[in-house]
């Protein structure tokens, strides 16, 4: 009974040390969000007056561009799947990945062929396992992203989309599929179609009487436009990264508060069955006392 | 006292300046660009160089930008960059190690 009991005390100790480390990470991504959530909230000037710009350019200047004409027969289609490069994060990375099949799958039922692109070292894990193809991926900045890693991202996509028919990179349209941040509960897997940009609606709409400014457009239109696309996609692209990492901290904490729930849970119930077994064990030898002391009694008396 | 107007410079992650201004100077692709209050509305390209700003009560601050944008309507002149470092904020010693870095980072590569 005694090696068991020694036996639980380790374990017990050995969970401990585990809900020490749960906890300091609990505590990490707690204040992590707060500050993946001040980023988001700097980038969102940037993405405001760029979307205003689009939105005056497409109203007036009706000019036609590769990045938001539809391409005629859409047969190849690209998917960048934003996922975490550490785990400890509950399903964060499996339900955007979930997702990202969903996705691929569908578009392979409109007869399309599904190029993956991928952010985060567990993505690329999970594709590596698998075998299957990756176009291209970046890892190492998924808890803080910065701006120079989606200009990467969307350079690379906005040249895969712009090639020429028939070259390898080639594709028709680009989807995008990551986590939103809807508040610290629930953060949920997403996708939206990026290229070719859909007609571009500012959130908010002026109101009715305040009509957007007749701009004059410098040297025209249409460059300003070209100057402009690319960057309004890496925005998006950007804020798709921002809002990943902030999922991505969420989920941390949620699961390493769990983890450390379950550890308290766990040493609870070791420390009863130690109890038990140590108590079991007095018991036991106060009979073998008992039983020993008795044994003698009789013995003397038999002997007498 | 001159008219002013608001100016912000922002860039991808951060809003680097805002408030009132006399004098917005920047470089375009179309050349060179002064804009006072009330100009027509604008929108044009930014070449990659500084923007010069007179602040009301005779400030002055120079930025440096990689590029962008400019727009300007009902008097609000708004400067859209990826990367956008105030003169005064930003350290020349800095600059220039990173300068060094980069350049020995490109010729390694070629």
């Amino acid at each position: 009974m005694a090696v068991s009991l020694r036996e639980y005390r380790a374990r017990i100790r050995s969970v401990e040390s585990t809900k020490k480390i749960t906890r300091a990470m609990e505590l990490i991504a707690a204040s992590r969000i707060i500050k993946a959530q001040q980023r988001a909230q700097q980038a969102a000037p940037y993405a405001r007056e760029l979307t205003r710009a689009v939105s005056a350019l497409v109203t007036y200047a009706h000019v036609d561009h590769p990045l938001t004409t539809e391409p005629e027969s859409p047969d190849r289609a690209a998917i960048l799947i934003v996922t975490s490069d550490r785990g400890l994060a509950g399903a964060y990375s499996s339900s955007v990945l979930k997702e990202g099949e969903r996705l691929a799958e569908r578009l392979r039922g409109e007869g399309k062929e599904v190029v993956t692109y991928l952010t985060g070292r567990k993505g690329e894990a999970y594709y590596r396992f698998r075998g299957r193809p990756v176009a291209d991926s970046w890892s190492g900045f998924s808890d803080q992203p910065r701006y120079e890693n989606a200009r990467e991202i969307g350079e690379t996509l906005i040249n895969a989309f712009t090639a020429e028919k028939g070259q390898p990179e080639q594709v028709d349209e680009v989807h995008l599929v990551y986590t939103q941040f809807r508040s610290m509960l629930v953060q949920e897997p997403h996708d939206v179609r990026m290229l070719p940009l859909e007609v571009v609606e500012s959130e908010e709409r002026p109101s009715k009487d305040e009509v957007l400014p007749l701009y004059e457009f410098e040297p025209s239109a249409e460059e300003v436009l070209n100057a402009l696309l690319p960057k309004y996609v890496q925005s998006r692209i950007f804020f798709a990264l921002l809002q990943a990492s902030a999922s991505e901290l969420a989920a941390r904490q949620k699961a390493m508060k769990s983890a450390t729930d379950n550890a308290e849970e766990l040493i609870k119930k070791y420390t009863r069955i130690a109890n038990q077994a140590r108590q079991a064990g007095i018991t036991q030898e106060i009979s073998e006392i008992v039983g020993g002391v008795n044994a003698l009694a009789d013995a003397t008396a038999a002997s007498e | 006292m001159a008219k002013t107007m608001q100016v912000s410079l922002v860039a991808a992650d951060r809003e680097v300046w805002s408030g009132e201004a006399t004098v917005v100077n920047c470089r375009t692709l179309a050349g060179e660009i002064g804009i006072l209050a009330d100009h027509t509305p604008v929108m044009s390209v930014l070449a990659p160089g500084q923007v010069d700003v007179r602040t009301v009560d005779d400030g002055h601050w120079v930025a440096a930008v990689d590029g962008g944008f400019i727009s300007v309507a009902d008097n609000h002149v708004r400067l859209l960059c990826e990367f956008a470092e105030m003169a005064h904020e930003s350290d020349f010693e800095e600059a220039k190690r990173l300068m060094e870095e980069r350049k020995a980072a490109s010729e390694g590569e070629d």
